[in-house]
């Protein structure tokens, strides 16, 4: 449903993405990680286009991202993305961050897009929480919110850009259980994360970056198990030890 | 030279209020039309479509390099050469006032949109918001909301400028107390009389922008 077909991208004189493809079934798990500085968030923002690339194509559901032609914002509205650091707006309250989209991009009626709010606040167990504002709510509760906030314009497809790496440790689970949930019904995921317990439990694929390459793209058992490059085999070294 | 008693001030108070109002609605007007101008100048100030942003600066420039006081005249005198008919002074001063505070609204806007995580512009755009819509909906609240303190003092300074349609003739509160001195002989009372006005209005404003900053930590 989403393919990456020879990417490369330059910030400048400094190439980020080095002819990079790879593929996503709908349905999917993909879990993308490595090293900081990576490419790894860059590859994704790249796949909703909110980052240009100069290189190659991306194609998600039959739409070519980087076309002249492609109405951007329609393809976004089916892309689900949640951020390292939320953003959730932060002069709304979390029912107005919800409803926002889904009334402006989807032109669904007020009652409509809160109606489906409360339900998506209910799946992520953020429903008493609905009349505060963001400010009031701890980061893994922005986050809940932020996954409710992506949901509630019933995507074809998920990313998330590190979506733990701003939590406290006591709150990562809250996340990746919705995560896990979500997983489970049949949502196609595209995740970079440093989370390699909730790789391994979840994910069908394991992505590994490096310096703007994909370096592995396997199997999750493959990946744990016989990673094949050196590069691969110190990063899990270094990440699994503790 | 009239004496300034309370039954004096009376019968002058009709004048006075009547410039008074001519203050408040040259300085709401133009506040109005300058912040829409300069939020519009503000959006293309920072547009990527280089010839727009360099035409919005060049603008912005401009005006903040000349006086207030020239433009008001370049516009008394020219804007009816160019309609071919005079069109008063309260018109004149409104779009020279407008102008101009179009360009320093601009810079305030400027920082205020700075003032909004980046992470906001990709958030909306990555919702599916076009951006335009993101642009109102999510950055402009809480630039608005960051800058409020630098707007409200801009206006006052805007207060305070507006005495300067005194050149084109439009009766506005200094104008009138002026007249009315002329007129009475009385021109030292009145003049003080005035600058008490103008201090108490502006130092309680300016009191009320310190206390909203401290109470919202803006």
């Amino acid at each position: 449903m989403i393919s990456v077909e020879n990417v490369s991208k330059w910030y400048g004189d400094a190439q980020v993405l080095k002819d990079t493809s790879t593929n996503v079934a709908r349905g999917e798990i993909v879990v993308v990680c490595g090293p900081s500085g990576s490419g790894k968030s860059t590859l994704i923002k790249c796949i909703n286009g909110l980052e240009p690339i100069q290189q190659g194509r991306i194609v998600v559901d039959g739409i070519s991202v980087a076309d002249r032609g492609t109405n951007l914002p329609k393809l976004r509205a089916r892309i689900g993305m949640v951020f390292q650091s939320f953003e959730l707006y932060p002069h709304m309250t979390v029912t107005q961050n919800i409803i926002l989209a889904p009334m402006k991009a989807l032109k669904r009626r007020r009652s409509e897009a809160v109606a489906r709010a409360y339900t998506l606040l209910e799946r992520v167990g953020m429903r008493e929480h609905a009349d505060r504002y963001p400010a009031n709510l701890s980061g893994g509760q922005q986050q809940r919110v932020a996954i409710a906030r992506a949901l509630a314009m019933d995507p074809i497809a998920m990313l998330f850009d590190e979506p733990t790496s701003a939590l406290d440790p006591e709150m990562i689970n809250e996340v990746l259980d919705v995560m896990t949930t979500l997983a489970q019904d049949g949502m196609t995921m595209i995740v970079v994360t440093h989370e390699m317990g909730f790789a391994r439990r979840v994910a069908d694929r394991v992505v590994f970056m490096d310096q703007g390459r994909i370096v592995e793209d396997s199997d999750k058992q493959a990946f744990f198990d016989r990673p094949q490059s050196d590069r691969a085999r110190l990063f899990l070294s270094k990440i699994l030890k503790h | 030279m009239t004496h300034f008693t309370l039954h004096y001030f009376i019968g002058i108070l009709p004048l006075l209020l009547d410039g008074m109002v001519v203050t408040v609605e040259l300085t709401a007007a133009s506040l109005a039309g300058g912040l829409l101008l300069g939020i519009i100048l503000a959006v293309l100030r920072i547009s990527r479509f280089r010839p727009v942003a360099i035409a919005a600066a060049f603008y912005v420039n401009l005006l903040r390099s000349l006086p207030l006081l020239l433009l008001i005249f370049w516009f008394y005198f020219l804007v009816p050469l160019l309609v071919g008919r005079p069109v008063g002074g309260m018109t004149s001063a409104l779009i020279g006032f407008i102008l101009f505070e179009g360009a320093y609204f601009c810079e305030i806007v400027r920082a205020g949109l700075q003032s909004v995580r980046r992470g906001q512009v990709l958030a909306g755009l990555a919702s599916g918001l076009t951006y335009p819509q993101t642009m109102r909906r999510i950055i402009l609240p809480q630039a608005l909301r960051n800058m409020l303190p630098v707007l409200l003092t801009e206006a006052i300074n805007l207060f305070k400028s507006t005495a300067l349609v005194y050149v084109v003739g439009v009766r506005d509160f200094l104008t009138a107390a002026s007249i009315i001195g002329t007129r009475d002989n009385n021109l030292v009372p009145l003049y003080l009389l005035a600058a008490v006005v103008y201090f108490v209005l502006c130092l309680t404003a300016s009191l009320s922008v310190g206390r909203l900053r401290r109470s919202y930590a803006l």
